[in-house]
């Protein structure tokens, strides 16, 4: 096992978890951040890490887009998106002269960022660190799994729409996750089905039950489906906080219970 | 000592592995930044890549542009964010060109790792065949024919696990070695992102003339925000940005036919974008659960549901970019 002192800045962080898709644009950093609001709601404390480098959604996500990273001693110090300091966040947003700008850069570039990110942010004491990836398996996610490997993160999500091209996708990156090592905490099917404010019909938009079978298929577990909920996207543009402003919102309930899910995989590891 | 034939054996695994691996940080031999970057201090070939011009452009490139002759018109389909549909308006687009049987349509999907258009395109399992001039592409119709990583691979389950240079070199390899034949429209489907796949494909093409860049976003300013850093980057490359789709734009639901916003426009969608940043509004899309249907079967959702606001709002925007390819900027125009 790794000694404390090699740990670094990564030595307080109980618990670390990545948000993975083969797909882009099913909700990896919408799970991310709420995942990471539902766990600062039961008491813990939070880290994001978004490694998505060519599209961070994150900043926004949580309104904290026009702020800027500083130095310490010991490194970065992250964002921290509330005064009591109980979510934080590094990515590359931050670091960006305009929000606009393109991140126009080949594997290594972004290998060599990916790797200060895990060594050199200064987290200081953290439950649980969530780290938000783009979608495939390439040189992130594979910088990423290598660099974290010696803190051993305690897994995977995976999260998925229900239709099958989407789903085929998330096939290869569960096959990426064996290859390399990386325990699946199980998957989430995103967008699945829409109520309708006017008649409360449910349309299955992106179709349903995708995410399951798959669960099903590859012998790992379901998390859970999270509807599509217009409540949800606002709150996300917005930069608001879902879960305490909707808690009657039908994503809710979902998003509740991935999180107990994730909790009690981890409470066995922290005793 | 060394036997001969060992000694030989590890010359050659060592002189590829010196040219596969660059250390992690390496600004690359094309870049200016070659032989002076932080990371090149150290390095054994430090020398080389600083005093010596750049290596020169790729060979391929010539080879690609010997090739490309044969193709008319070559449009990509680009977005910063995943999942708005690119490989959806790519497979349709090209469904809707190829309607027109006088033409000739291919469709080259460079999402390496995540490549949907064989399913969308009903092609699964399909396999690339060798022939004499190269590799063929699966042909969907006889005159629309496809590329795709997913025909490479063995099973679903497969992970491309790759790094960019070995991404860049499959790149390489479909648009070089794959016997496209006379083309009239080479529509080229990527991954999400402003990366490897992007800046190759924009190199490789770039001594043939790209007719410019389709930009794919849903409403919300999640996406669009993205897709603002790959409008930036197209503008950096010298990419012409032929317009922008804005596909999920409102649901309609089939029972009590009112719209909803889905995914809320709440920056003024993709229209307020275009004026902003002065690129043309092509088209909105609505999001019709049909549409993911005949993905999901690998359907052309023209023929599934012809009616359909979306497929009438396709159709609109295919013909712009007919017209976009055919009048606005004539052959001996655009620039190389």
């Amino acid at each position: 096992m790794e000694a404390e002192a090699e740990r670094g800045n990564l030595a307080g962080v109980q618990h670390i978890i990545l948000v993975l898709s083969g797909k882009g644009g099913v909700g990896k950093s919408t799970i991310s951040t709420e995942l990471a609001l539902a766990l600062r709601h039961t008491g813990k404390k939070v880290g994001i890490l978004d490694v998505d480098l060519c599209g961070p959604s994150i900043p926004r996500m949580l309104n904290v887009q026009e702020r800027d990273v500083h130095q310490c001693d010991s490194g970065w110090v992250p964002v921290f998106v509330d005064q009591d300091k109980t979510i934080s966040l590094m990515s590359i947003g931050f670091l960006l002269e305009k929000p606009d700008d393109a991140v126009v850069w080949r594997g290594p570039k972004k290998n060599a960022l990916i790797k200060r990110f895990v060594s050199d942010v200064a987290w200081g004491e953290l439950d649980f660190l969530i780290v938000d990836t783009p979608p495939g398996t390439s040189d992130e996610h594979i910088a990423t799994v290598e660099s974290l490997r010696p803190y051993q993160p305690l897994g995977a999500v995976l999260v998925t729409t229900p239709q099958a091209v989407s789903v085929g996708d998330v096939r290869r990156e569960l096959t990426f996750c064996k290859k390399t090592g990386l325990r699946v905490i199980g998957i989430v099917e995103n967008m699945s089905g829409f109520v309708c404010p006017h008649c409360s019909e449910c349309s299955n938009v992106f179709s349903k039950g995708g995410g399951q079978e798959l669960a099903q298929h590859a012998g790992v577990p379901f998390l859970g489906c999270v509807p599509l909920d217009p409540q949800l996207t606002q709150s996300l543009e917005g930069g608001r906080d879902f879960i305490q402003e909707f808690p009657k919102s039908s994503a809710f309930p979902a998003l509740v219970g991935i999180t107990q899910h994730i909790l009690s995989m981890a409470s066995p590891r922290s005793s | 000592m060394f036997f001969p034939a060992v000694a030989s054996a590890m010359a050659e695994r060592v002189g590829p592995a010196l040219v596969d691996v660059p250390p992690h940080e390496c600004p690359g031999t094309g870049s200016d930044q070659a032989g002076k970057a932080a990371a090149c201090q150290g390095c054994p070939n430090q020398g080389l890549c600083s005093s010596a011009q750049p290596a020169g452009p790729d060979p391929a490139i010539e080879e690609i542009k010997e090739k490309m002759k044969t193709v008319k018109h070559k449009i990509l389909v680009l977005s910063g964010k995943g999942g708005v549909g690119k490989s959806t308006f790519s497979a349709h687009l090209a469904h809707g060109l190829a309607e027109d049987e006088n033409k000739q349509v291919a469709v080259l999907d460079i999402d390496i790792c995540g490549p949907s258009i064989p399913k969308i395109m009903g092609l699964e399992g399909e396999q690339v065949h060798q022939s004499g001039s190269g590799w063929s592409p699966v042909y969907v119709e006889e005159n629309l024919g496809v590329m795709s990583v997913g025909f490479l691979l063995s099973s679903p389950d497969d992970a491309v696990i790759w790094r960019g240079p070995k991404k860049n070199g499959m790149i390489k390899q479909f648009l070089r070695d794959v016997d496209w034949g006379e083309i009239d429209y080479l529509i080229v489907d990527t991954p999400p992102g402003t990366s490897d796949e992007h800046l190759s494909i924009v190199q490789y093409l770039g001594a043939t003339c790209i007719d410019g860049a389709v930009i794919i976003t849903t409403p919300q300013e999640v996406a669009l925000q993205d897709v603002r850093k790959e409008i930036n980057f197209c503008r950096k490359v010298k990419l012409p940005v032929i317009g922008v789709v804005e596909n999920m734009s409102g649901f309609v639901c089939p029972k009590c036919k009112k719209e909803s916003q889905i995914f809320p426009p709440t920056t003024g969608g993709a229209e307020m974008m275009c004026l902003t940043l002065n690129v043309p509004l092509l088209g909105k899309v609505p999001l019709d659960p049909q549409i993911g249907k005949s993905c999901d079967t690998g359907q052309s959702f023209f023929s599934e549901i012809p009616n359909s606001p979306a497929t009438l709002s396709y159709r609109d925007i295919i013909q712009r970019i007919q017209n976009y390819c055919s009048h606005d900027r004539p052959q001996e125009e655009r620039k190389p």
